[in-house]
Order: structure tokens, then C-alpha cells, then sequence
């Protein structure tokens, strides 16, 4: 177990003890140890023994220390977090959208009951559904902030081009996730907003028709397009969207965050390096 | 950056990080601060602004706006703003496009090693007019009314059935003076076309797709009569004259 304690910031480490001060470790050379410590002992041994059959099995303890322990760059600062913080708002409405779907009907003459049944009947129902609603907006802010970020710090640099390539699909991914989704409570203002931002798609050269009829299953709006927008928002997007992620971070974890672009490394440790 | 720039980058990056702590708990203190933070926020706000659902979609309204999520604004505004037909198509897919693949190509025609913001000023002016465009757009378009609006210049008499007809959604498809969508014929001379039996008759029984709007006769005659009274007065002379002249 010890191999896996990190260097931990002061505040953690336990105070040494002080002279004169019994320090309630109680190995003074006393008797036996008191009831709590005895089961204290034990379930520390139990866990290191759960913990070293997981990884006797699944030999994951290595990466586990290698990505938890690895070290993020001088200089780092709250704005490192807003990536963070966007993958919470999107397990966030993962999480909300589980429950949401669990009412919700995709049907012309069910959708807007169900949305109305959500919001004042089941318990909770309108908490849900608004931390839903507003986390999307969360979540394009954040997702925006974390753009700029980027920007700004120069990460889209060397050697992090892919890692800005993944970000801008996700961007896009999660706009069209917004776009789908305002659909689905089928009022007046998402359906005819809706409408208004198909028939702007069908306009589009070439592919602008085809795409239209594929958003509403077909020339009209209606029916199909509730249930076709209902499986791109639950299904196909967001599951591109973890996807990417979970290789947005694989690069993170692999190439490291950027240091700020302000800091250069002190002379001294250029040295020291000895590269 | 070329080899050598690259190879220095790599060196510095790896002295910073071995200067710095490690993850955990050190970062992943400050990440969990913001998680809870961004938790905080979204119940806040969904306590604070609820989940309102408005009036149930109808394809025949008599009152709707389309009104997209807040993040859309500038492209509806884009809509708006840019009227004649022939750039309509490129303010709402050609513009938004191409500073998508300006945004996704990035890394590669900006390729200076150097990282400092303030060191990079092209960068910054780009960055600045884009976030400045798009909140100028956002603004108006939060402000302004729908792109189903009709502007042309409308005689008192038909006030009434402007207004009926703007909140129709006639415009979704139809096109009238500057505004409005082109899946429809173009309704602003209709009136020289067509009569004002013909027109009544085109509402109720349309050709798909264009809904019916026999329901708005049945439950709202007044208001369907100032409907079609206002389609019939589109004529040409009208909307070159700039005045109704009936
Ligand atoms: C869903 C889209 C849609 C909506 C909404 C819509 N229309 Fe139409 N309308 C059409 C289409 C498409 C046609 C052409 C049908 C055809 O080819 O015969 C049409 C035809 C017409 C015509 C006949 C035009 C001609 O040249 O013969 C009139 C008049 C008309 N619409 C008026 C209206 C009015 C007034 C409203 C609002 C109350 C309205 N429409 C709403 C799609 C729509
Ligand atoms: C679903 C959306 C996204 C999630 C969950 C996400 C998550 C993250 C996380 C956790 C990090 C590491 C820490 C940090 O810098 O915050 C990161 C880094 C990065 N992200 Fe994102 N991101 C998303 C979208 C984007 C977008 C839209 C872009 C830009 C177009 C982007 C570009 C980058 C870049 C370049 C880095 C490297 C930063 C560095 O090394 O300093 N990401 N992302």
C-alpha cells in the first residue's frame, strides 16, 4: 500500500508527534491495542486485501499511480479547469437525461404530455428537467470558456494539434446536441424553431435537401422527425461524444497538459536537467 | 515550427513539468472544486428559472415564435440581417462553415512557435472581432423579434391580419417583402395572382405541404378573415409604392 501514497500537500500529512504528548498511537510499549485500533487495523488490512485481488486480476494499479501521480506542468491554474468542469456538465446531463428518458415519449401526441407529466407530476420531475435544460447552456459556456483557454494558452500548438481537432468536433457535437434536444419537449417554440432551423439546413447546396429530409425522416415534419431528432440526442450523439472525449483525454493524460505560455524554466534547473 | 523549435519546445514543456506536483491531489482538488461549483450552478439555476413548457407545438398556430436556444441567436441574426435571397444562403451556411473550418484548421496555418497571447497579435485581433461579431449578433438577436417577422409597410386596415398572419408561421415557408423562408411561393405580389376567394380556399384546402388552416376558420373567423384580407392586399404596386393603396 505504501508505494501508493503520494507526496501529499501539508495540510494531509499527519502532525508529527510532540514531545511529552502521548500521541494516542498508543506503542508506548503498552498492552494490547484498545477495540478501535484493532479495527482499524482490520479494515485497512481488508482493503489492501480487495484492493491487491482487483489487481492481482486486472493488473490496473499501475496505471492507475502512473496517471493519478503523473505530474501537471509548473504554473497550472484554475483556468486548467474549465476542460474539467465540461466533462462534469456533460455526466451531469448524462445523468439527468437517464431519468428524463425514463417519461419521456417520442411521439407526436405523446411528447408534449410526457414533457408536462415530467414537469408536474413526477417527483422531482421539474428540478430534472431543469437541470437539464440549463445545464446545456452549462455546458456551451463552459465548453466555450475551455475553448478560449486553449486559445489563448496556445495548446492548439505542437503537439496538441489533434487534441484541438477532437475539441472542435466535440464543440460542434454539443451544438447539435442543443439543437436536437430543444425539439423533443414539442411546444410551439421548440417545434417552430425547429422547423425554421431544418428548412435553413435544406437550403444548404448539395447535401442542404438530403440532410433535411434525413433530420425529419422524411419531407414533412411530424411524427418521424420526433422520434429520428429523440435518437440522434440519446443515442448517436452523445455516444460520438463520450467517444471523443474518452480520446480527448487519452491525449491529456499522454502528452500533458501545456505549461502557461508566460513561464520559462529557470536557468538553474536547465542545468540540473542535464537533458 | 520547425524541428529544432519543436525539440526545444519538448525540453522546456519537460523541465515545467518536473517542476511541477503531481495530479493528484493537487489538480484534482481544483477540478473537484469546479465540479461542485458547476453543480451548484445548474440546480441554482434550475431552481431559480424552472423548466418552462410553453403551449403545446401546433403546426396550424395562430401565435409562435421561433425562438431558438440562446447560443443560435447570431445565426438567426445572420437570417435576419442579411436579406436578399441570393445571400441569405451564404450568411446562415456559408459564413458559419467557413469559420468552422477556420476554427478546425487552426494548428495548421498558425504554426509560429510562439505561445505568449500578447506576443500574438494576429491571433488575438481574429479572436477578439470573432467573439466581438458573434455577441454583437447574439445581442440584436436576443433583442430583435423573430426572423418571421414582417417588415414592409402595411396599411392600418390590415394591421390585424399582419399580425395574424406573422404569427401563423406563414413565413416558415413562405417569403414576404425581405423576410421569411423560400420552401413556399413567394407571397408578397400574391394578391395581383390570386384572389381573395382563392386564397381563402388555398388555406383551408392547401396542397401539402403547407398545413390547413380550416381551424383557425372555425374557431377564430375574424381573425381568418383578417388574414386572408391581408394576403389579398399584396400586390405589386403596393409593395413598390411602399403604401397600400386600397
Ligand atoms: C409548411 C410550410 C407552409 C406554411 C406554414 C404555409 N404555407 Fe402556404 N404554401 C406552402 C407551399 C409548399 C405552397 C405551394 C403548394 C403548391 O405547390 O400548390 C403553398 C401555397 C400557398 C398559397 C398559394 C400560392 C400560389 O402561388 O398558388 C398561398 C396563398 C399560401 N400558401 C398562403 C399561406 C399563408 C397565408 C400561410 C400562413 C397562414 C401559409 N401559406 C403557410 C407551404 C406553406
Ligand atoms: C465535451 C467537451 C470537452 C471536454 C469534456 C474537454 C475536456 C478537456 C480536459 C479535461 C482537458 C485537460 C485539462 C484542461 O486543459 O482543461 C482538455 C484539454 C484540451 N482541450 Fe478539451 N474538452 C472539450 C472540448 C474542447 C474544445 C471545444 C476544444 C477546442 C476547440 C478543446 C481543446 C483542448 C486542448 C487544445 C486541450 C489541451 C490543453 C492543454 O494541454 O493545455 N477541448 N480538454
Amino acid at each position: 500500500m505504501s508505494k501508493l501514497t503520494p507526496p501529499l500537500p501539508k495540510f494531509l500529512r499527519p502532525a508529527p508527534p510532540r514531545p511529552g504528548e502521548d500521541n494516542g498511537a498508543g506503542h508506548n510499549g503498552d498492552a494490547a491495542p484498545s477495540r478501535g485500533e484493532k479495527l482499524r487495523e482490520d479494515a485497512t488490512e481488508k482493503t489492501a486485501q480487495v484492493v491487491g485481488w482487483l489487481d492481482e486480476r486486472s493488473n490496473l494499479s499501475p496505471l492507475l499511480r502512473a496517471n493519478l501521480y503523473r505530474k501537471v506542468p509548473k504554473g497550472t491554474n484554475w483556468f486548467y479547469t474549465l476542460g474539467s468542469a465540461t466533462l462534469f456538465a456533460f455526466v451531469s446531463q448524462a445523468v439527468t437525461g437517464v431519468f428524463l428518458a425514463m417519461y419521456y415519449e417520442p411521439d407526436t401526441a405523446r411528447a408534449y404530455e410526457s414533457a408536462a407529466y415530467i414537469t408536474n407530476e413526477v417527483f422531482l420531475g421539474e428540478l430534472v428537467r431543469g437541470m437539464h435544460k440549463w445545464g446545456s447552456t452549462v455546458m456551451i459556456i463552459l465548453i466555450f470558456l475551455h475553448l478560449a483557454r486553449t486559445f489563448l494558452f496556445g495548446a492548439y500548438k505542437y503537439p496538441r494539434e489533434i487534441q484541438w481537432i477532437i475539441g472542435v468536433v466535440l464543440l460542434v457535437l454539443t451544438l447539435a446536441m442543443g439543437l436536437t434536444g430543444y425539439l423533443l419537449p414539442f411546444d410551439q417554440r421548440s417545434f417552430w424553431a425547429t422547423t425554421v432551423a431544418v428548412n435553413l439546413n435544406a437550403s444548404a447546396p448539395i447535401i442542404g435537401p438530403y440532410l433535411a429530409d434525413f433530420m425529419r425522416g422524411g419531407a414533412e415534419f411530424g411524427a418521424a422527425s420526433l422520434s429520428r431528432f429523440y435518437a440522434l440526442h440519446m443515442l448517436l450523439i452523445p455516444g460520438l461524444i463520450a467517444a471523443l472525449i474518452g480520446a480527448h483525454l487519452y491525449l491529456v493524460a499522454k502528452l500533458g497538459t501545456t505549461a502557461p505560455p508566460w513561464l520559462k524554466p529557470e536557468k538553474k534547473s536547465l542545468n540540473s536537467e542535464g537533458i | 515550427m520547425n524541428a529544432q523549435e519543436k525539440e526545444q519546445y519538448l525540453r522546456e514543456y519537460s523541465q515545467l513539468k518536473n517542476a511541477g506536483k503531481p495530479f493528484f491531489p493537487y489538480a484534482v482538488t481544483k477540478d473537484g472544486a469546479m465540479a461542485a461549483i458547476t453543480l451548484f450552478v445548474i440546480i441554482a439555476m434550475a431552481i431559480l428559472f424552472g423548466a418552462e413548457l410553453g403551449p403545446k407545438a401546433d403546426p396550424t398556430t395562430t401565435t409562435y415564435s421561433p425562438r431558438p436556444e440562446w447560443y443560435f441567436f447570431f445565426l438567426f441574426e445572420l437570417l435576419r440581417v442579411i436579406k436578399p435571397p441570393s445571400l441569405v444562403l451564404m450568411a446562415t451556411l456559408g459564413i458559419p462553415t467557413i469559420c468552422l473550418i477556420l476554427l478546425l484548421l487552426l494548428p495548421f496555418y498558425d504554426r509560429s512557435p510562439e505561445r505568449h497571447p500578447l506576443k500574438r497579435p494576429i491571433a488575438m485581433i481574429g479572436a477578439v472581432a470573432t467573439v466581438v461579431a458573434m455577441a454583437y449578433l447574439s445581442i440584436i438577436g436576443a433583442l430583435g423579434g423573430p426572423p418571421s417577422e414582417i417588415e414592409i409597410p402595411v396599411a392600418a386596415a390590415y394591421e390585424d391580419g399582419a399580425a395574424v398572419t406573422a404569427a401563423s408561421g406563414c413565413l416558415g415557408c413562405h417569403r414576404i417583402g425581405e423576410n421569411g423562408n423560400t420552401l413556399g411561393p413567394n407571397l408578397t405580389a400574391i394578391g395581383d395572382r390570386l384572389g381573395r376567394d382563392a386564397i381563402a380556399r388555398t388555406l383551408i384546402n392547401p396542397t401539402s405541404p403547407m398545413p390547413s388552416y380550416q381551424s383557425l376558420q372555425e374557431e377564430n373567423p375574424e381573425q381568418f378573415e383578417a388574414l386572408v384580407d391581408f394576403i389579398a392586399s399584396l400586390k405589386e404596386e403596393a409593395a413598390e409604392g411602399g403604401q397600400d393603396t386600397q
